[in-house]
């Protein structure tokens, strides 16, 4: 009984899928009608299905980040910020640069294209400054971090820009004729198709390796620089693709809100997912869970009338939760007191 | 040797930093003739404006030197200036207790975050980030409006000119204005000195840079690694508490989306002025400067009138990036033994 039991808490997923689960319970019990489902002009709607929709760009963001932990044993905190920096882009090039518009100045992809480009450069910038310049990341990503929001708001001149047009709605809501909303699509093709790039190149190999080991892994010959340059590159390309989520779910661009408080979401899922934030080994579907479990714990925050600049008091004391357990000294004196324990109890 | 070539390049950046600032300043004086840059008011403003972030930045310092950093003293100060605000106005505690009140939060802030990072060895990046959100969603919590500080103590305090006997010149009306500093700009300058006299000269500054410079050796040499850092923190959140209560002093009012990014002025502050990120190297007087770079900046842009706000931001962030690669590649160039974080 006890060593199965240690079998199911060593299993890798265990402790995303006991939160998620916990998660859900408390939402169950005070909303008994969470899990129902209902349609309404041909769309489903309900509680799972608004918790899955609004965690896609988490979800994306949160992949991204895994990648980059896991590589350099560092987060970035930028990823917020690289999401406003492609709203804006997208629609200042889709709006010629007017506040508002009812239709596109420039074709739709574009936008987003250009968009992409945007933020896939500012990765490659925190890239840059982390693999080749040798600089912490936080510190690294901090410039972005605070900088972003500002050329975000040089991009719009400091305004909203509206793109009143319904196809640049469909990213965000619903595509007509399709039930389910089209972010959840985005984000599951995201994860499916960054999972085959690990799977089948040896990619997701190379950057356990050289999260593990460094040194070790640019004397057997991989170019660890590159590969750590390559995942921030990848961040910053996926916060664009969740940076053009968010900006369609409103169809404007505000440099001050769109990714708000995301990075400390992307992390948390991170940690929540199992993985080590000291880098190593990696595992996205944990990730993934985790994504989902904190868009949950916040609609769940939410009805409970928490509001939005709130919630990261108990985001915060979640993350410390977390990374305390994870800690060697704690694990270390948890069981020198578990062993000084045990000779009293027999 | 190695100590020494450290040394040098610190000084090196050091002198950069106080070029550029005299040159920047130059430029100002050129560029805004007419606008009155060149009043000593403008210069003392510099220090009237920055009280705040030279203590916070001085904090920042210490945690830099143990090769740590605290990237939640941002939120902290909107923390601490929405606590005054929320003690004096609504619950009508007197000036003195709601400063004592803060100052005491402010260690007890430090003391949890040097515990996690001193003690369970958690990234002090991580420690922090969460330390962060934190801080500004107890703003949020405590508040979500903005609350205006009517305390007429407090406004004393925050109003008292302080005139200076030099300096003065006639205006177009021939009155004799003589220029001013306030309060704030005295307990900065004090707190700055002792800072610096605790680096340099007690057991403690000097074990702050051994570990900063190498742990391990620290760790073999008997010091206490665990202890001195966690008073590092416990130090910096007290700082940060303090550099509250002058920005408090500087607005007069507390909202949730105050000092946002101020965080990142205290690092490029301290990074500017010469402290490594890797610890170790680097002294509170450097990120003076960099504080004075930053408020150059700032009155460049006010000065300029058109130019967005924004751009202060972007410039800082400009210069941190600079000046971070300036190290890397000096760090580079001579490999220096001990790097460990």
């Amino acid at each position: 009984m006890k060593n199965e039991w240690k079998k199911i808490t060593r299993f890798r997923l265990f402790l995303p899928i006991m939160c998620l689960i916990l998660v859900l319970l408390v939402n169950v019990i005070k909303t008994p009608s969470f899990f129902f489902l209902s349609v309404r002009n041909g769309v489903l709607y309900g509680y799972i299905i608004d918790v899955i929709n609004r965690a896609s760009e988490l979800v994306v963001l949160a992949v991204g980040m895994t990648l980059v932990v896991a590589a350099s044993g560092g987060t970035d905190i930028s990823v917020g910020s690289m999401m406003a920096v492609a709203g804006a882009m997208s629609c200042y090039v889709l709006s010629g640069g007017q506040v508002s518009v009812n239709g596109y100045a420039a074709p739709w992809i574009a936008g987003a294209l250009s968009a992409l480009a945007v933020a896939t450069l500012c990765g490659a910038w925190n890239g840059f400054l982390v693999a080749r310049m040798r600089i912490q990341p936080m510190v690294a990503t901090l410039i972005l971090f605070t900088a972003g929001r500002g050329i975000a708001q040089l991009v719009t001149r400091g305004q909203i820009t509206y793109i009143r047009v319904d196809s640049y709605k469909y990213l965000g809501n619903f595509i007509p004729h399709v039930p389910l909303p089209t972010s959840i699509f985005v984000a599951i093709l995201v994860v499916v198709l960054t999972n085959l790039l690990l799977r089948k190149t040896s990619l997701g190999l190379y950057i356990q390796a050289v999260g593990i080991n460094k040194d070790a892994s640019r004397l057997v010959g991989i170019k660890a620089n590159k590969i750590i340059f390559f995942t921030y590159a990848f961040c910053g390309f996926l916060a664009g693709i969740a940076g053009l989520i968010a900006s369609s779910r409103i169809y404007s661009a505000d440099a001050n809100n769109i990714g708000l408080n995301m990075e400390l979401d992307a992390i948390l899922a991170v940690a929540l997912g199992g993985n080590d934030l000291a880098g190593g080994k990696f595992n996205i579907t944990g990730s993934v869970i985790g994504a989902y479990t904190i868009q949950a714990l916040t609609t769940t925050l939410y009805a409970m009338g928490v509001t939005a600049d709130q919630v990261p008091v108990y985001k915060a004391i979640v993350v410390v939760i977390i990374v305390t357990l994870q800690s060697e000294e704690f694990k270390k004196w948890f069981a020198k007191a578990m062993a000084q324990k045990k000779p009293v109890e027999a | 040797m190695k100590k020494k070539n450290a040394f040098n390049e610190t000084t090196f950046l050091l002198k950069i930093t106080i070029s550029l600032f005299v040159v920047m300043y130059a430029l100002g004086m050129v560029v805004f003739r007419e606008k009155g840059f060149i009043h000593f008011q403008t210069f003392l403003n510099l220090f009237i404006s920055n009280a705040s972030l030279i203590v916070i930045a001085a904090g920042m310092t210490l945690v830099m030197l143990t090769g740590g950093i605290d990237i939640s003293v941002g939120s902290c100060v909107a923390l601490y200036c929405m606590m005054l605000a929320y003690m004096m106005e609504r619950q009508c505690v007197d000036a003195v207790s709601a400063v004592a009140i803060v100052l005491a939060t402010g260690l007890g802030f430090g003391f949890v975050q040097g515990f996690l990072v001193s003690y369970l060895r958690i990234q002090p990046f991580i420690v922090t980030l969460a330390g962060m959100f934190f801080a500004r969603g107890m703003t949020a919590i405590i508040s979500v409006d903005m609350i205006t500080i009517m305390n007429k103590r407090f406004l004393g305090w925050a109003q008292d000119k302080l005139f200076l006997p030099f300096g003065g010149y006639l205006n177009r009306k021939g009155v004799l204005v003589r220029p001013f500093i306030y309060p704030t700009v005295i307990i900065a300058f004090i707190t700055l000195v002792l800072i610096a006299i605790l680096l340099r000269y007690t057991k403690f500054g000097r074990k702050i840079y051994a570990i900063g410079g190498s742990e391990q050796s620290s760790l073999l040499m008997g010091l206490n690694v665990r202890r001195t850092r966690l008073y590092a923190y416990v130090l910096d959140g007290f700082l940060a508490a303090l550099g509250g209560v002058l920005f408090c002093l500087n607005t007069c009012s507390g909202f949730v989306e105050q000092a946002r990014g101020y965080e990142m002025e205290a690092i490029a502050a301290a990074v500017i002025g010469g402290t490594l990120l890797t610890g170790g190297v680097g002294n509170v007087f450097g990120s003076l400067f960099g504080v004075l770079i930053k408020g150059t900046i700032e009155t460049f842009i006010t000065f300029q009138g058109t130019l967005s706000s924004w751009w202060t931001k972007i410039t800082i962030a400009a210069l941190l990036a600079f000046f971070i690669i300036l190290q890397s590649i000096l760090g580079n160039r001579k490999p220096r033994t001990g790097e460990n974080q």
